[in-house]
């Protein structure tokens, strides 16, 4: 049992190599790039809309497709018909703090690049990590609200649902495609890169 | 087993082969018509889903409107108002378009022009002639929609003659069929048509930003009919070329009396000599207009004397060649600039007409080319060859310009190519950009006068026909036919590529004063005996959707369509107030109306825009002059 703590002791204390550092700084610039790209994608097709109706989602905005982005009024209009709220960057409070938190991400990578300690790369790991989970459950509970809280009022009465996070659905005429974009990748990216950052350094041995 | 039966089998194919080809041999001639059939449908096939290569743009004649098709399906697409009202896209009911039309509600509409930069279709402005009302008009190509009507214009009557576009859209030109005594309001007897009636070329200026048309001068000329013209490029850049009959300057029976004369003085004008004179002080004022008389500032207007009573005149894509189509006489009249310009250098005339040289024929004329009967119209495919509309022959026929070798000039029959036959009686035609000097050459559409027997029978008044015919081989090909409404005079066709229209007017570019875009922002107003409203249209409402006003009243509605999605249109119809306004995504559209009757009135969304576009609607309450809203009034049907 002793043993396996002064393992995890080490562990902690290892040294991270030039070669870390390298790619934790790497894994901040990816991370300041991915604020800049849409992280998903919405993609609404229908008999009219041939072309389709986009709605892109930053950590910071939504925007639709189309010109001046009137895609997103496009949607809004066309889910008044069954009660749905509108969608408005403005009601979604996370997005006003998640590129605070993404900054706070990017300060833990540059702490652990200058301490330099494997114990660094856990912590920032394990932030990483939760803020990750916990907004892809907000965003998935973000959907369900709007799906499920429809305007009892509203010309057509259809079952609740929830919009599909990923994946391919079809929502009366309309066939839905969800997916992660650029951004998500990077983020993905970032996070390999933090994993790496720690699997290069594995062999040092603490001062 | 398989050699056996092969070789008992081929005893069995051979006669059985030669068999079928008997019969392939009766029927070949059938096959190959079926065969053509074939292929021509194809040629013109736009399959759904797929897109026309070209507009077309048809003048709409006395419908007052321009016709927009597409090539080459010929399929027409959609309808832009112009001189009348149209309540299919609101036209004539909203405020600024009901100021524009004026008092008319009718116009005739003759020669498409669209603007050109350096001899070439710029796709920024279709400009079109009223013959009946001497006006003309621009449509601008961002959207399709008119947005100038520009007279009647002083000093012209009958702008038949219009509108003839220069190559850079500097002017267009409109000229007189009908003299009149000038100034307008001068009441002459038409038995003094010779002296006390004129006719007058006149030069529309275009800003050239903008678009905005203005009279920039006119030019007094003896009392002929003027009747078309066609506008100079390359070498005869600065000149525009018109034709003219009733040289006789008879008033009446002109059937007859306009066509003793074997010629008729057709103008040739230096335009840029004009504008330099009217620059220079030369023109006095008419009825507001700078009107030069060619008499007495020389050096402007030229006659050359054609026969007989010419009716169209086209200059070719290279500037060199005029044609003049002969009408009364069996050819066409080719002049050669490089001789008119040598001519007028030498002063070469044989004559004058009320102080106008007229330049020598024999000395301008390259040839005159036996087409066939009746040539009205000239058009060009940019491959040295012409395309002339026989009206009495009923056809078009294919002919070669100059220069010809010395075989042809001698027997010009020579010259002659090839004929198709038209159904029936060709008026114009058209030839995809031959005003341009580089024509798409293509296609060439006939536009003619009669269609009788070939649809079926619609009763007595009868759609006019159009043909396509493919003119990129070296015969003439007739591919397909359709049918209009009366009545196309001239038409323009433009390649889709060479414009930029958009299909919803953005947000941004929404300057109207009065356009709302917020809930907050609706509403309805009383000021004085004025009710103002500002509604929102959206699917599938109108907000807001209850206007009270009072017998008497002025009311001003404002409509905005909110939508910025493509063919999301609304329509604003008022019950039993004759007012249809429709309102495009983006728009600001304005009517004014005196109420003048009590009662309840709906109004509702006309253009079909949504599965709940029925119930798109409002109430307009008008109360009895004195009735209050606290005091409604006897209810006879709730008393029952």
């Amino acid at each position: 049992m002793f043993k396996l703590l002064r393992q995890e002791f080490v562990f902690l204390h290892k040294p991270l190599n030039p070669r870390s550092r390298l790619l934790l700084l790497a894994s901040a610039a990816v991370i300041a790039t991915a604020l800049f790209f849409p992280l998903w994608k919405m993609h609404l097709v229908a008999p009219q809309y041939a072309e389709g109706l986009d709605l892109y989602i930053y950590c910071y905005k939504i925007e639709g497709g189309g010109l001046n982005g009137q895609h997103l009024q496009e949607i809004n209009n066309l889910n008044h018909y069954i009660g749905m709220h509108s969608l408005a960057a403005a009601d979604f409070s996370e997005m006003r703090w998640m590129p605070f938190v993404f900054g706070l991400i990017i300060l833990l990578i540059l702490r652990a690049a200058v301490f330099g300690e494997m114990g660094n790369l856990v912590d920032l790991f394990a932030v990483y990590s939760y803020f990750g989970v916990f907004s892809i459950g907000s965003f998935y509970y973000r959907l369900y609200t709007y799906g499920h809280n429809l305007d009892p009022t509203a010309p057509m009465r259809i079952q609740p649902f929830t919009p599909l996070l990923i994946g391919v659905k079809k929502i009366a005429n309309f066939t839905e495609y969800s997916f992660p974009q650029a951004g998500a990748y990077l983020l993905i990216a970032s996070v390999a890169l933090i994993v790496l950052a720690g699997w290069v350094s594995r062999q040092e041995t603490p001062a | 087993m398989k050699a056996f039966y092969l070789t008992h089998g081929s005893g069995f194919v051979l006669p059985a082969a030669l068999c079928l080809l008997a019969l392939a041999g009766c029927d070949q001639k059938a096959s190959t018509a079926k065969n053509e059939r074939t292929t021509n449908a194809v040629a013109s096939y736009v399959a759904p889903g797929e897109k026309d290569e070209y507009y077309l743009f048809y003048s709409g004649g006395h419908s007052g409107q321009v016709f927009v098709a597409g090539l080459p399906s010929l399929r027409h697409i959609s309808t832009i108002p112009v001189f009348a009202p149209y309540p299919g896209t609101g036209y004539g009911f909203d405020d600024v378009s009901r100021k524009m039309l004026g008092d008319f509600t009718w116009g005739d509409v003759h020669h498409p022009a669209l603007s050109q930069t350096d001899s070439k279709y710029d796709g920024r402005w279709l400009f079109v002639n009223d013959n009946a009302n001497n006006r003309v008009a621009r449509i601008d190509l961002r959207d399709f929609k008119t947005k100038q009507i520009l007279g009647p214009l002083p000093n012209s009557s009958g702008s038949h003659g219009s509108s003839f576009i220069t190559e850079n859209s500097e002017y267009l030109f409109v000229a007189t069929r009908f003299s009149t005594p000038l100034p307008k309001g001068r009441v002459a007897d038409p038995k003094d048509y010779k002296t006390e009636f004129n006719g007058a070329i006149t030069g529309i200026k275009i800003e050239p930003k903008s678009g905005e048309m203005g009279v920039g001068f006119q030019i007094l000329m003896p009392p002929f009919d003027y009747d078309l013209a066609s506008t100079g490029k390359g070498p005869s850049s600065g000149w525009v070329f018109f034709t003219s009959y009733n040289t006789e300057m008879a008033h009446e029976l002109l059937e007859v009396n306009a066509s003793q004369l074997d010629r008729d003085l057709c103008p040739i004008v230096n335009w840029k000599a004009a504008a330099q004179a009217v620059a220079e002080g030369k023109a006095p004022l008419l009825d507001g207009v700078p009107m030069l008389d060619p008499a007495k500032v020389p050096g402007i207007v030229y006659f050359v004397a054609i026969g007989k009573s010419p009716h169209g005149m086209d200059v070719d894509p290279s500037g060199k060649w005029i044609v003049a189509g002969g009408k009364l006489q069996p050819t066409t009249t080719v002049l050669n600039f490089a001789k008119i310009q040598a001519a007028i250098a030498q002063k070469d005339f044989e004559g004058e007409a009320r102080g106008i040289p007229i330049l020598k024929y024999a000395s301008v004329v390259e040839g005159e080319v036996p087409v066939g009967l009746g040539p009205l119209h000239t058009q060009y495919d940019g491959r040295g060859n012409a395309y002339t509309s026989l009206f009495i022959d009923s056809c078009i026929v294919k002919w070669k310009l100059p220069p010809w070798t010395p075989e042809e000039q001698k027997d010009l029959t020579k010259a002659v190519l090839d004929k198709v036959s038209t159904h029936f009686s060709t008026g114009h035609l058209v030839v995809a950009g031959s005003d341009t000097k580089a024509p798409y050459g293509k296609w060439l559409v006939a536009m003619n006068k009669l269609s009788k027997g070939r649809h079926v029978v619609v009763g007595p008044a009868q759609p006019e026909s159009s043909q396509l015919i493919d003119i990129s081989g070296e015969k003439m090909k007739m591919v397909a036919e359709a049918y209009t409404e009366p009545e196309p005079h001239f038409a323009q066709i433009l390649k889709v590529t060479d414009c930029a229209p958009i299909e919803v007017y953005p947000k941004d570019e929404n300057k109207d004063p009065n356009a709302v875009w917020e809930k907050k922002d609706a509403g309805v107003v009383r000021t004085g005996t004025t009710v103002t409203a500002k509604v929102i249209a959206i699917r599938s409402r109108f907000t807001p959707d209850r206007i009270d006003a009072q017998v008497g009243d002025t009311l001003v509605v404002h409509v905005t369509n909110v939508e910025q999605t493509v063919d999301m249109i609304h329509g604003f119809g008022l019950n039993e107030h004759n007012i249809n306004v429709t309102v495009d995504p983006g728009e600001t559209k304005t009517f004014t109306i005196t109420l003048k009757k009590p009662g309840v009135f709906a109004f509702y969304c006309t253009n079909f825009c949504s599965a709940l576009h029925q119930e798109m609607q409002g109430y307009l309450v008008v109360r009895p002059v004195g009735q209050t809203a606290a005091l409604p009034a006897a209810n006879p049907v709730a008393a029952r």
